[in-house]
């Protein structure tokens, strides 16, 4: 078994419990970036040359093989270079969902099977059961707080046989008692957050350096006047509300908040919160878990990485499905939101989920907006 | 842990690739990383490690160490055809080459300004390689990496052309001995020729040439010779650089001014011990093992051949001393990604190196090969193995019988994610 080591806490515990349990284990440092730097700097946990020392003196005290892979160009082209099409499409990725999709459960798990390993193992908190059906089932972690199952929501049953996760059915304090109890020296290491490939945590500054400044009006939803301009559309998520600087209130006086944000014209569109709320969601590039589901899916969708459920009914648009278990069944998807979301933007995932079980994940393509009373 | 307990019925293809704890002594192919120490080393080492006395002391014990200090140094140039005072004790390869690098650089030009050109090649090791850069970058150097064919050997003319295009513009000329990956040897007395024709010194890396070849710093005519311990038995920390009686230095290292004025820094007398007994049984031994090594490095390319006959040999093809060192095996294995062979040999006790540039970063692929005009796939398909005195024909039976499913496997893996794929990708 390959255990996935990024330097942090999680990845090391789960390394030592899948050598404990008995699986022959042998750890590997992921190199994604071209240029490490060598020492961290704020809240990331991976992709310096110290990460990867804290990986390897964990893989020593584990007591297991060691080696650092060089999937740098893969990570490039396909989570860096798909990054920044998508911001300069208009659309806000989710990076980690496509590393998951293309490199740690592809690049890395075809390498790691083709070598003779069995599966891969790494310090996601998620929950694989084998159902009655004989099917790999992932399910939401014991410790809500840590579940990462909507990173997860791109795996197909392939890839999920091959998978295994072993901090699933332990709470975060409990996997820090255990490094510490283990003598890993990663145990009160911060956990890691912001997109890993940019070390300073800019993001609006890492693209507009990237993609240029992409100037723009920002401009009234309703009357289409423009209220005022931008120096860089970047900076702008939907939803947004602070750091807008348009000189005027609105003629009600309530706050307003970005709607839109057109990449070409770097228009960046405002208005009420109300018209924040969307109801409906239509997603591609759909993946499934398991089966494709037959027939409109009752359950609930998550949108964000630790963001909430909303009861929703799943259905599947047009079906050029082989039947069986596939990667993509479907084109296309429509989602009803039965609780409306808010401040959701193209470029975004949406996770289904059947109760704790995730069912599969479409990228959002269009949003529906909530009719605002005029 | 329900997830632990799954099993895994459906392994893809034969029985897991670490086969963990294997049977047999480990089977080490990479003496031109570490050789182990020899046991006489180890005693003189050791025998000194228990004693007390700093060799700059004044007293009794101060003069002990000192003693077994002087002694070394004269054992060590007797061993290599210098000077006693010739030998400049240093903590190993890397800083011989700073040393004698930089020191040399600064040493000269201070003497005439317009010494500003250091001349070398593109196959030279990183101790040499990166101090050449930071002195092109922070010194205005005017640094020129002389061609190699694709043997890796050095091209005279292009040095010859390069010294008489202004040969009093040139501080050094830098050119290591033996190259350390794929084991081609420099033509050193024709390098030392051109040069003091124009009156420039000469600065080879020779640690991996020690013991392995014949060495003669007074016949071969060089200026600066780096050694390091460990490549010939000795212990890690401790080497040497050998400079002619009346060369300047300017020191990197300030302090007591120990060794000449030129090295400040406690000598470590345990470990300079060790060194001189490694240095002089590896002189000693050299042509015996030169034979011995030579006969078991061809039987190991020749049955890896075989196994893996699309593979291909790296470098000179004559084992001779003025060719390649013995006990060099450089391969290229087609499809292959050189970290996946690694591995998969690592889980079966075999320690080979992939002789790439890598600090637990990125690896890149070796310039050495690059410089040979391989391409970056054929870079990064590429093996190191290189026997020493602890080698035996049960070592390379080990290798020929792992070496074909590796191979296979490690094919299947293909060459994935590193730097180099998006090349390949639009190549292919």
């Amino acid at each position: 078994m390959l255990a996935a080591m990024s330097g942090g806490v999680d990845s090391a515990v789960a390394a030592a419990r899948a050598a404990e349990f008995g699986h022959e284990v042998t750890g590997i440092h992921l190199a994604l970036s071209r240029n490490p730097q060598s020492y961290r700097t704020g809240a990331r946990g991976c992709c310096t040359i110290e990460d990867a020392n804290d990986a390897r003196r964990a893989a020593d005290v584990i007591g297991i093989p060691f080696y650092v892979w060089d999937m740098s160009d893969r990570f490039h082209e396909d989570v860096v270079e798909d990054f920044l099409e998508e911001y300069a499409a208009g659309r806000t990725p989710n990076p980690c969902l496509r590393c998951n999709e293309k490199i740690k459960f592809t690049a890395v798990l075809d390498r790691a099977l083709a070598l003779g390993f069995d599966a891969v193992a790494t310090g996601h908190y998620a929950q694989l059961v084998t159902g009655g059906d004989g099917l790999i089932e992932m399910h939401r972690a014991v410790d809500m707080g840590k579940d990462q199952s909507y990173v997860l929501g791109v795996l197909t049953q392939q890839q999920l046989a091959h998978s295994v996760f072993p901090l699933g059915d332990s709470a975060k304090t409990e996997v820090r008692a255990e490094a510490d109890r283990r003598g890993l020296s990663v145990a009160q290491k911060p956990d890691s957050h912001d997109i890993c490939f940019i070390s300073d945590g800019d993001t609006g500054g890492w693209l507009r350096e990237k993609l240029g400044a992409g100037e723009g009006d920002i401009v009234d939803h309703a009357s289409g006047e423009v209220l005022g301009s931008h120096e860089g559309s970047f900076g702008f998520t939907i939803g947004q509300r602070r750091g807008l600087r348009v000189g005027r209130p609105a003629a009600d006086g309530a706050p307003r908040y970005v709607l839109d944000i057109e990449p070409v014209s770097g228009t960046v569109t405002v208005g009420p919160r109300e018209a924040l709320s969307v109801d409906g969601l239509t997603g591609i590039r759909p993946r499934w878990c398991g089966t494709v589901p037959v027939g409109p899916l009752h359950g609930t969708v998550q949108l964000r990485a630790h963001g909430g459920e909303h009861r929703a009914v799943v259905r599947v648009s047009t079906g050029s499905t082989t039947g069986g278990l596939t990667t993509g069944g479907g084109e296309a998807v429509q989602i009803e939101l039965r609780d409306p979301a808010q401040g959701i933007a193209p470029g975004q995932a949406a996770v289904f989920y059947d109760g704790t079980r995730v069912v599969g994940s479409c990228t959002i393509s269009a949003t529906r907006r909530v009719p605002v009373p005029v | 842990m329900n997830d632990l307990l799954r099993t895994f019925a459906f392994a893809p293809v034969s029985s897991p690739p670490s086969a963990r704890a294997p049977a047999t002594d480990p089977v080490y192919l990479d003496h031109a990383a570490s050789t182990p120490m020899l046991a006489e080393a180890v005693a003189a080492m050791t025998e000194q490690l228990v004693r007390t006395g700093n060799p700059s002391s004044l007293h009794a014990s101060g003069r002990a160490a000192r003693r077994v200090v002087e002694e070394s140094r004269e054992r060590i140039a007797a061993a290599i055809g210098a000077r006693p005072a010739e030998v400049v004790f240093t903590s190993g390869g890397t800083e011989s080459d700073n040393l004698a690098v930089k020191g040399l650089f600064w040493a000269r030009r201070d003497e005439d300004p317009r010494r500003t050109r250091i001349l070398s090649t593109a196959v030279e090791h990183h101790a040499v390689l990166d101090p050449l850069h930071w002195l092109a970058e922070h010194e205005g150097a005017g640094v020129e990496l002389l061609p190699v064919d694709s043997l890796a050997r050095l091209d005279v003319e292009a040095l010859r052309a390069a010294v008489e295009r202004d040969g009093s513009s040139v501080a050094l000329v830098s050119v290591m001995w033996a190259n350390n990956e794929v084991g081609t040897i420099q033509p050193m007395a024709d390098v030392v020729e051109v040069a003091h024709a124009h009156g420039i010194p000469v600065h080879t890396d020779a640690v991996q040439a020690v013991g392995q070849v014949p060495v003669d710093f007074a016949a071969s005519g060089l200026d600066l010779m780096t050694l390091t311990a460990h490549k010939v038995g000795g212990p890690y920390g401790v080497g040497a650089l050998v400079v002619r009686r009346e060369l300047a230095l300017a020191p990197l290292q300030h302090g007591g001014g120990q060794e000449r004025d030129v090295r400040s820094g406690t000598l470590d007398a345990p470990a300079i011990a060790g060194f001189a007994t490694a240095v002089e049984l590896a002189v000693k031994r050299q042509a015996e093992h030169f034979d011995r090594i030579c006969a078991l490095r061809n039987d190991l390319v020749e049955r890896v051949l075989a196994q893996v006959p699309d593979a291909a040999m790296n470098g000179d093809p004559l084992c001779a001393v003025d060719h390649r060192l013995p006990g060099n095996a450089h391969l290229t294995f087609p499809g292959c990604e050189g970290d996946s062979l690694l591995m998969l040999l690592d889980a079966r006790g075999i320690a080979c190196s992939t002789g790439s540039a890598c600090s637990a970063g990125v690896p890149q692929p070796s310039h050495v090969l690059l410089a040979m005009g391989r391409d970056e796939e054929q870079a990064r398909s590429s093996l190191r193995f290189s026997l020493g005195h602890t080698t035996t024909t049960a070592d390379v039976d080990a290798l020929v019988e792992a070496i074909g499913p590796v191979v296979e496997r490690a094919r299947a893996a293909g060459v994935v994610g590193g730097a180099g794929s998006a090349a390949r990708k639009a190549a292919g």
